[in-house]
């Protein structure tokens, strides 16, 4: 895999939080723990299907219902697609065993799950933000999804639960779960890591990630420490993290928690704590140290794991186009940075390679971009001919369209593939030559003498309002036709010769 | 010789195993897991540096099954085993904050 030359370096604490009450300055340490759903067509270890949304207890079996006797068999597609993951994270593969991981819970009716513990799959990688920022990876390993608790009564909190019902359709689904280092300093990187995380779990195929189906779940390690200070505080794992948003309020409100716990003298309890979206707060749950204990040991119906190295390559060669690698070569053909805002949104909406197209075909870098940005974020766009694209940004540079125009006929071609001179011809859509739209706007001048006279000396905050004043009335008599920038350009001019420069 | 393992130590892999003992019978079993422990004691004795860590007595590696549907189970079949149903799904007593 190549790296394309990307920016090495690890995220820099930018976000503080300051204390009202004495000035003190605290920064966040942050780690996130991923679990993602493969998509494989059945279970981990049993043939039951792999579905979401069925019937509750309707995909159960012997294997995953725990029934004596029955015996686990791994599903090989899903080592297949936890190396995937593996490799496009940087991680090395290396050989695994399974663990069981016992606890008394009823989600998994064997009372332990099996995963792997000391030995994982993936280990020592890492990810790289929009931003060029690498964030580590401690570990992707393999192990089983529980089955789903709903708990009654209470308004289905587990707190004050009357009872709870278990269907065991998703014990036993194949996920990965993913450990950052703890290397995430704000709400914000926290985010872009689970954006770009999702992103490239969805570009190789391994999971659908999404976090309103529980495919993708999101726990957030996050604990405080005084700006500067390299010690680690007491951290607290959140859960349910429902959505990218969620994450970011739950880690703010955490982190100004516990900075509120340490400022009163009190220590900060290491423990989970469970994100309350509708009160916008965490709540305390088990205390960590006793539930930790689960007495990890081998698990003696599988053999270990370990991948050839012919099958660690095939994969590698199997790779698409990683979402870094994709901001990397559309950056380098538009000569921008890659860091630049377009770039990670082309790359997000899959319109790189329209981009690309376009520019290839003569079309100019930056209007390109700017349309993918700003007017491309519907439904059909990657089907778009990069070669009409790019004749559209064309007539848009030689003056034959306005901005707004170009904005117009680009909808039109989306919706049916034409030409856009063709969408342009029969929406009557000319430019007005700059003899007529200087005549023009010379008429408008005279008809408003106060507003121009205002324009012409007033401040810079009362002439940007008064511009667009004027450029609103040219826009009306022109039925929008006028180009935006000319009008401004002449106004401009106006203003210029009316004060003898 | 130090005990191998305290009484504190059975008392809480009691609680973790969900079991609950008398006096008498955590005194019996701190007794009886540390002569367990004293035989694995007799078995770290051994020289054993050039003996590979051994993961399964068997010496195979990577046994897989092929990515296919098979049949499941009866849910109404599935369901009689249980103690107690609701909706569809298997009632368990309420779960005290207490989640893996």
């Amino acid at each position: 895999m190549s790296d394309l030359g990307l920016a090495t370096s690890t995220v820099a604490p930018s976000f503080v939080i300051t204390s009202e009450r004495t000035g003190r300055v605290w920064e966040l340490v942050i780690g996130l723990e991923v679990h993602c759903e493969l998509a494989t067509a059945t279970k981990l270890f049993c043939a039951c299907p792999n579905r979401f949304g069925d019937e509750p207890n309707t995909n159960v079996c012997p294997v995953c219902l725990g029934l004596p006797g029955s015996l686990p068999v791994l599903n090989e597609r899903a080592v297949e697609l936890a190396m995937r993951i593996g490799r496009a994270l940087h991680c090395k593969v290396r050989p695994s065993v399974f663990a069981r991981k016992n606890y008394f819970y009823p989600d998994m009716p064997k009372d332990y799950q099996i995963s792997q513990y000391d030995q994982p799959t993936n280990v020592d990688g890492y990810l790289e933000l929009p931003s060029g920022a690498r964030v580590g990876i401690v570990r992707a390993h393999i192990e089983e999804d529980t089955g789903k608790n709903t708990h009654a009564g209470q308004g289905g909190r587990i707190h004050g639960a009357d009872y709870s019902l278990v269907d065991y359709n998703r014990a036993g689904v194949p996920l990965v779960e993913i450990v950052s280092a703890p290397d995430l300093h704000s709400p914000d990187d926290a985010k872009a890591y689970v954006s770009e995380l999702r992103a490239i779990l969805v570009a190789i195929g391994a999971s659908d990630a999404k976090m309103e189906e529980g495919s993708l779940r999101v726990d957030a390690n996050v604990s405080v420490r005084p700006a500067g200070s390299d010690e680690l505080g007491t951290r607290c794992e959140i859960k349910n993290l429902n959505s990218i948003r969620s994450l970011g309020r739950a880690i703010e409100y955490e982190a100004r928690r516990q900075v509120e716990v340490i400022e009163s003298g009190e220590r900060v309890r290491q423990e989970t704590r469970h994100w309350d979206e509708e009160a916008g707060r965490t709540r305390s749950g088990r205390s960590k140290e006793e539930a930790e204990d689960y007495r990890y040991f081998q698990e003696p119906d599988l053999v270990p794991l370990e991948p050839s190295a012919g099958w660690i390559s095939a994969i590698d060669e199997n790779l698409p186009l990683l979402p870094a690698e994709r901001r990397a070569r559309l950056a380098e053909r538009a000569g921008v940075e890659p860091t630049h805002s377009s770039v990670a949104i082309a790359v997000e909406r899959g319109l790189d390679a329209l981009a690309i197209g376009a520019i290839d075909a003569g079309g100019d870098a930056s209007r390109v971009l700017t349309h993918v940005e700003h007017n491309l974020a519907v439904g059909g766009a990657e089907d778009l001919d990069p070669a009409l694209l790019a004749e559209l940004v064309t007539m848009e540079l030689e003056g034959k369209l306005t901005a707004t125009q170009a904005k117009t006929v680009l909808a039109a071609m989306v919706d049916s593939g034409r030409h856009p001179a063709e969408i342009a011809r029969e929406r009557g859509f000319e430019a007005m030559d700059t003899g007529e739209l200087e005549a023009l706007v010379d008429e408008i001048i005279g008809a408003n003498p106060t507003e121009w006279d205002d324009f012409v000396n007033g401040d810079e905050k009362r002439r940007g309002k008064l511009s667009g004043f004027f450029t609103g009335q040219i826009m009306k008599a022109t039925k929008g036709k006028a180009d935006g920038k000319a009008v401004n350009a002449i106004l401009n001019k106006r203003r210029a010769q009316a004060l003898g420069q | 010789m130090p005990q191998r393992i305290s009484r504190d130590e059975v008392a809480h892999v009691a609680r973790l195993a969900k079991l609950r003992l008398t006096d008498d019978e955590l005194d019996t079993f701190t007794e009886q897991l540390a002569a367990i422990l004293d035989h694995a004691q007799d078995i770290e004795a051994l020289a054993i540096d050039d003996v590979e860590p051994t993961a399964h007595p068997f010496p195979l590696r990577n046994v897989f099954r092929p990515d296919l549907v098979g049949p499941t189970l009866d849910r109404e079949e599935v369901l009689l085993q249980a103690p107690a149903v609701e909706d569809g799904r298997f009632r368990v007593p309420p779960i005290l904050g207490e989640e893996p």
